[in-house]
């Protein structure tokens, strides 16, 4: 579903992705990890059409992303460092503007649902300046999931949520990944956050150092720090990244 | 495509009505600006006709751009415009809702000015022919000042970047939609080219706009 073959990015000098190659499969969900700089972030962005590669090739559902297709946009909730919302509208209009933008039909029990789920139905007629850090960040996932997308781009979703906001959060992507939403999220804290993984991408300086199954909750800091302990790689020619998944196979 | 379009403009006057700080700062600085006019310059009979379109298009020219600056700075706060990219149909949309926006938002600053600008000019601006005058103007002020506006929101000093980079890129504007009230005020004085050239002007302005909106946009 999700083709990624030797992709690059750079702003200005610095590189941010360094030849990356990955496939993701429809309803896979992967935990994405990396320190500050490693590249996730500008990922998801190429991912979601908000950022063009530098080089190399990105496909979803086999459409090019730099084309940025609307219906490939349609199909991709994306949940950023920023909330993506509007200060001065009330939760509930938020919702309504990107319902209408999305095409949605009769969306109000939609957002109603949405709303409740996050745990912000007594708070949808405030405005979103009157939010808290963490009731913004509720906010943003339902604007996220709200037109039921099909690839989810999470940026490190559970920052800024209590116990409670973390835990509906996992009940709300649960119910998307059941009937197959694909996941795609960045986090710093695998253990704590990766229970809905089944795969791990360890990426540093622009290029992915480990790709496997997510395996123990338990002992995947460990192995994520052991991970990002060896040295890093040295770049592959190009052709070769290309020519490879990310199991090794050859394509 | 105009399902978006108003989903865009719906919006931005939802915030407005929330906050009411585009309509009133631009309202404020008309009213003062005009004011100040009216009693720097001897309006009084003919020297009032003469002056009037400049104070008037001087006016609306420096007030927009306090609207245009605050409307694109609502996108940029908390990453609104990503947002907008991910669910429009065309990136054009963007561009077509936020300048509709603007054209409301300054058109009601110039449906306050106009009876303002009669008592205190000495002129009679309430006219059809200059409402249609001031619409032809809008919409081209509101174009431009939309493009550069989201050039301009990505600088650091974007309050003092958008006059620097909209005024040069408006002169031609100004200038028609002066001769036209002028010409209509005086009575006897042809402004079916100043009308035409403004008519090219807002036509190029939004066609230039469509096409290189999502390049500015996308950074």
């Amino acid at each position: 579903m999700i083709e990624i073959r030797g992709l690059k990015k750079a702003f200005g000098p610095r590189v941010a992705l360094d030849g990356v190659v990955l496939d993701i499969e429809a309803g896979e969900r992967v935990l994405l990890v990396g320190p500050n700089g490693a590249g996730k972030t500008t990922l998801l962005r190429i991912l979601a059409t908000l950022s063009r590669p530098t080089g190399g090739a990105v496909r979803v559902w086999g459409h090019d992303v730099t084309r940025a297709d609307v219906a490939i946009r349609r199909m991709i909730g994306f949940l950023s460092h920023e909330s993506l919302l509007y200060d001065d509208l009330t939760a509930r209009q938020n919702l309504r503007f990107y319902a209408r933008m999305y095409g949605m039909d009769k969306p109000d029990a939609r957002i109603a649902s949405l709303l409740s789920a996050v745990g912000l139905e007594r708070r949808a007629d405030d405005l979103v300046r009157e939010f808290s850090r963490g009731m913004q960040q509720r906010l943003a996932v339902a604007r996220a999931v709200l037109h039921a997308p099909k690839l989810l781009l999470l940026d490190e979703p559970y920052t800024g949520l209590d116990v409670a906001a973390a835990d509906a959060l996992t009940v709300l992507l649960q119910t998307l990944t059941q009937v197959g939403c694909t996941l795609l999220m960045t986090t710093h804290y695998p253990a704590q956050e990766g229970h809905l993984a089944q795969r791990v991408i360890v990426m540093r300086r622009g290029r992915v150092l480990d790709d496997g199954p997510l395996g123990e909750l338990t002992t995947l800091d460990a192995r994520y720090r052991a991970i990002l302990a060896r040295p890093a790689p040295v770049s592959p020619p190009p052709a070769a990244l290309a020519a490879v998944d990310w199991r090794g196979k050859e394509l | 495509m105009l399902r978006q379009i108003g989903a865009i403009v719906a919006k931005d006057l939802a915030a407005e009505l929330h906050t009411r700080e585009i309509v009133s700062a631009m309202l404020v600085f008309a009213t003062m600006a005009i004011l100040i006019f009216s009693f720097a310059l001897d309006l009084r009979g003919a020297s009032g006709r003469a002056a009037a379109p400049g104070v008037l298009w001087t006016t609306i020219a420096f007030s927009g751009t306090l609207g245009l600056s605050r409307s694109l700075a609502r996108e940029q706060q908390n990453g609104g415009l990503s947002g907008l990219l991910l669910a429009v149909e065309e990136r054009s949309v963007i561009f077509f809702g936020k300048a509709a926006g603007s054209f409301v938002l300054m058109l009601l600053v110039v449906v306050v000015l106009l009876p303002l600008g009669s008592v205190l000019l000495n002129v009679n601006l309430l006219r059809p022919d200059i409402a249609g005058v001031m619409v032809l103007g809008t919409v081209g002020y509101a174009a431009v000042g939309t493009l550069l506006a989201a050039i301009a929101v990505n600088t650091r000093a974007r309050e003092v970047m958008l006059p620097i980079l909209a005024l040069p890129v408006l002169v031609p504007l100004l200038i028609a939609a002066v001769q036209a009230t002028a010409g209509l005020l005086e009575g006897m004085v042809p402004v079916d080219s100043w009308i035409r050239m403004l008519v090219v002007y807002d036509l190029v302005m939004i066609a230039v706009g469509v096409v290189t909106f999502e390049y500015v946009v996308e950074g």
